[in-house]
């Protein structure tokens, strides 16, 4: 059985060594998914498979026959681009641009998550049907994403401005340090 | 560096101390910036506009293609297998099992590999980009535990990469000089940066500070750092009828492609680095050894060449930041004025480089002070070549310094703003120079008045919320004007309105291609989608490395001389029947896609006709701005007011930062989005290296032993609060567009401000970076 990638059947690979993170760079040419430390430890490899997100680099391709991937590359929509890749560019959710897709890949199954209602380690009541997104609970979910250009205010941005219909918690400013004080 | 390089430099710097009394006594208007850039002034257009980069949608669909991103026929991948000793011989290299490894085309040692030049080390010479001057892969010699010993190419990576475990090295061990300690015992040396001695002296400091009612006298230190962009170092590269064709990660194009033109002995045009997005650099995408290891290896196969170095690899090959230990000793009188300021101190460099970490910098232009005593003494290891880390000096001295500041405060009895205040130069107290620029106490009152550093209790711990204790704290960040020597920009204007700028600068992630479009746009008149704007190209005109923040002014300087190329063309061809005739061209200035009198707007002519009556397709200038004699006539640094909110866990120590505001004063700001973003990201880069950063060393076998981003760690989401960003927007009358660099005053500053912060919240004055909760416990 082939594997699907952003919707097209593609064929494993015969080494069985090769990376889902490489097959989609070295094999298929697909390289908008980025190879930042190929030790999961760093997120920008992230992708779908299924919805659900994984680190690339951690899977072995040949682990995912029959499965869905979707790479950046398949996240627009005919010339449309999906919601949070315009999301991005507005908030200025990067600078470098290289764990972008990651950063993109990620917060698209964190959605899914937070949707389902899995809890994070900073969710403080497990017992609620709806797990409230405040930023804390969305930087908490996206901190396996490293961004070392330190566009991680406009990620947040971008991904509460997308996903987040209520307002999330702002902590900045001086309305909100009259509060804190 | 040998002797001879000693005495190099020390020449230069003679020169150079003579050449800057000159300048400094000349009159503003024989100096460049001596008359201010009119389009510091402009309010409506494009100038301060928030446009969002242009490149967005490429980075948001994973089509912008980085260095490893370029498939050619019939590559091969490389790997390196790294020494395991700091210092001695290679006594065997056992590679028999690689070369029968599966897919291995090609394994290269000092057997048989090409003879190559040593590299030109960078600020060596005016193109040179190396990290170190050694030669590569040569001899049978190790210079540091990590260096390359041999390189396989294969099929794939995974061919390669098996195939690298399977070398086997014997080696000849020496007794290597890596410990600080040790080597400190043997003597130090008084430190040269750039040609100069790290060494400033005015009046008796040590007198003062023994004579002085108020004073502080104590040592800081700071550990080694990395850059870590995420995007990996990462060549693809191939040779074509003798000439090297790089697709390169690269913050020095043009530097790095005349390096290896010296390198492997070739013309410097028989050498093109391409590099149109860079997965981020902070000083470290310079020219390492992989570049030429790669186009070695590319030459000996004759096939085009990968090189991606593992996250283990880049810690090995690529330089960081180096140590240092601080003496800030400051002497006061009652009222806050400081009589003695002494920042004194050691690092760590090797015998190849040229790079002392000059933590004194910061200091030179910061306080009045009647006595002055700075001094960067070094020690040199056995160990990778240390390089230059955003705000090389600034970011790690302003931690010393501005903690320093705040412990003298607080004995005074003193709001350490209003300390600071009282200290504030009319002058640069070490140069002697007045500032071109310098509004920080605006910045100052702006930033408290936001910030809401009123509620501040001087008193530390006094603050609880639950189980976390709160603070406040503040500092300066400063990072001067840099425009470097070199510059060049070319401009063709077509017959239908369109602009094409060619220069050789990068795009790192600060919003080049986007910024200079605009400038550029609104230069010239037109708007910005009449703007095609090439670079990362080394054929292209200049010499402009992102370094040292200065790539703004550099290019907007490149691309001003080169408008005023265009303009005496224009104005040349306009003829007699133009309204513009008789005009000279520093009469005409740009708007509607055309030429006007400046002060007589009416009097115009379009692009278009003027080309159009002169039957021309184009018109094609290329010019270079004058030397960058300003810096030498004032005194030109940014500045910040940064300010922190932190907790501390009273159980388990954690620190954690709430809030933290910067109010910048970096001349105009050209773009508001991209100029946030590059602020924010300094600011963050110095929580990390306030909190958590730090490249372990092992003083026993000289090897980093957390060689990945696990064990390195960086802020990640949860570690960054919304930091908020503001700015005086005041034009320094002296640079192109008004603007000062922005992309390295935010890491300045910063980890004092956490610190300072941490003491308010609790009594503990932490001097030894980073801050991590076993320090707080």
């Amino acid at each position: 059985m082939p594997i699907i990638i952003n919707g097209a059947a593609v064929s494993l690979p015969d080494d069985p060594r090769v990376s889902l993170l490489d097959l989609l760079r070295e094999y298929l040419h697909l390289a908008g998914t980025k190879m930042g430390c190929n030790q999961g430890a760093c997120g920008a490899c992230t992708v779908l498979v299924d919805g659900e997100r994984i680190i690339s680099c951690l899977a072995l391709a040949v682990q995912y026959e029959g499965r869905a991937i979707t790479t950046v590359e398949g996240l627009a929509t005919g010339g449309d681009l999906h919601p949070l890749q315009r999301a991005f560019i507005e908030h200025d959710g990067f600078q470098c641009g290289y764990c972008t897709p990651g950063q993109i890949c990620s917060a698209i199954g964190m959605a899914a998550e937070l949707e389902r209602g899995l809890p994070s380690h900073v969710t403080a009541d497990l017992l609620l049907d709806e797990i409230l997104a405040s930023r804390e609970e969305l930087a908490e979910r996206m901190s396996g994403n490293l961004c070392r250009c330190g566009a991680h205010n406009g990620i947040m941005d971008a991904i509460a401005a997308t996903f987040i219909h209520t307002e999330t918690s702002r902590s900045t400013g001086p309305d909100s340090a009259e509060a804190a004080a | 560096m040998n002797l001879l390089d000693q005495a190099k430099q020390a020449v230069q710097g003679m020169a150079q101390a003579v050449m800057t009394k000159a300048v400094a006594l000349a009159p503003d208007s024989w100096v460049p910036g001596g008359q201010p850039d009119p389009l510091m002034h402009s309010k409506h257009g494009l100038i301060g506009a928030p446009v969002s980069r242009l490149d967005g949608p490429l980075k948001v669909t994973g089509k912008a293609a980085f260095a490893a991103e370029f498939p050619l026929p019939d590559m091969v991948y490389a790997a390196l297998a790294y020494s395991t000793i700091a210092k001695g011989r290679i006594r065997s290299l056992d590679i028999a099992r690689a070369e029968k490894a599966p897919g291995v085309v090609l394994v290269m040692t000092h057997h048989n590999a090409p003879r190559l030049q040593p590299p030109p080390l960078f600020l060596s010479e005016e193109k040179a980009a190396a990290g170190d001057n050694l030669p590569v892969m040569q001899d049978d010699r190790i210079h540091w535990n990590g260096q390359p010993i041999a390189l396989i190419l294969a099929g794939t990576q995974e061919q390669a990469d098996h195939a690298a475990s399977l070398i086997r090295a014997t080696y000849i061990e020496e007794d290597a000089q890596i410990s600080i300690a040790a080597a400190r015992a043997e003597g130090t040396t008084q430190s040269q940066f750039m040609g100069q001695p790290l060494h400033n002296e005015s009046g008796d400091a040590e007198a003062a500070l023994a004579e002085a009612p108020f004073k502080v006298d104590a040592t800081y230190t700071t550990p080694r750092h990395n850059h870590n962009p995420i995007e990996l170092h990462a060549v693809t590269l191939f040779w074509q009828g003798g000439v090297l064709r790089v697709h390169d990660a690269q913050q020095l194009v043009t530097h790095s492609a005349f390096t290896l033109s010296r390198v492997f002995d070739i013309p410097e045009e028989k050498v093109i680095i391409t590099s149109p997005y860079v997965g981020g650099g902070f000083g470290s995408k310079s020219l390492w050894q992989h570049h030429i290891l790669a186009a070695a290896a590319a030459r000996m196969a004759g096939r085009p060449v990968r090189l991606m170095l593992s996250r283990e690899g880049v810690y090995r090959i690529v330089g960081g930041r180096s140590p240092t230990e601080q003496r800030v000793a400051l002497g006061a009188t009652a009222d806050g004025k400081l009589t003695a300021l002494i920042h004194s101190g050691l690092t760590v460099k090797t015998p190849h480089n040229a790079m002392p970490e000059p933590f004194i910098l910061p200091t030179r232009s910061a306080y009045a002070a009647d006595n002055i005593l700075l001094d960067v003494r070094h020690v040199e290891l056995d160990m990778l070549g240390n390089t230059f880390m955003r705000a090389p000096g600034e970011a790690v001295g302003t931690f010393a310094l501005e903690s320093a500041m705040d412990e003298l405060a607080e004995k005074l009895g003193m709001d350490p703003i209003e300390l600071r205040l009282r200290n504030e130069p009319e002058k640069d107290p070490t140069s002697g120079l007045p500032f071109s620029a310098r509004h920080i106490a605006q910045a100052w009152r702006t930033g408290a008045e936001r910030f809401g550093w009123h509620r501040r209790k001087p008193v530390p711990g006094t603050v609880r919320e639950g189980e976390w204790l709160v603070g406040m704290g503040c500092a300066t960040a400063t990072y001067p004007y840099y425009r470097m020597p070199g510059g060049a920009a070319r401009l063709t204007l077509t017959s239908d309105g369109h602009v094409t700028v060619d220069v050789a600068v990068h795009e790192m992630g600060m919003g080049t291609a986007t910024v200079q479009s605009q400038v550029t746009a609104e230069r010239l008149g037109l708007s910005i989608d009449m703007i095609r704007f090439n670079y990362g190209d080394s054929t292209l005109p200049g010499l402009i490395m992102a370094g040292g923040s200065q790539q703004t002014a550099a290019t907007g300087a490149s691309i001003l001389a080169a408008y005023d190329a265009l303009k005496k063309e224009l104005v040349a061809l306009a003829g007699n029947s133009s309204p513009l005739a008789g005009l000279k061209p520093d009469e005409v200035g740009s708007r509607d896609a055309g030429l006007c009198k400046l002060d007589e707007p009416d009097r115009y002519d379009s692009y278009a006709a003027i080309l159009g009556r002169a039957r021309r397709e184009e018109v094609r200038v290329e010019a270079s701005p004058p030397p960058p004699l300003e810096t030498m006539h004032w005194s030109m640094h940014s500045h910040g007011a940064m300010f922190c909110e932190a907790r501390v866990n009273i159980v388990t120590g954690e620190p954690r930062i709430s809030r933290f505001l910067g109010s910048f004063d970096c001349g105009r700001i050209l773009n508001p989005k991209t100029a946030a973003s590059q602020f924010r990201g300094g600011i963050i880069m110095g929580l990390g290296l306030a909190l958590m950063e730090e490249t372990q060393f092992d003083e026993r076998k000289g090897r980093i032993m957390n060689a990945n981003l696990a064990d390195y760690h960086v802020p990640v989401h949860l570690d960054v609060p919304e930091i908020d960003v503001i700015w005086t927007d005041i034009p320094d009358p002296h640079t192109p567009m008004g603007a000062r660099g922005v992309g390295e005053i935010g890491i300045t500053g910063t980890g004092a401000a956490v610190a300072n912060a941490i003491y308010n919240a609790t009594g503990k004055r932490i001097r030894d970076l980073p801050i991590t909760l076993d320090k707080l416990l």
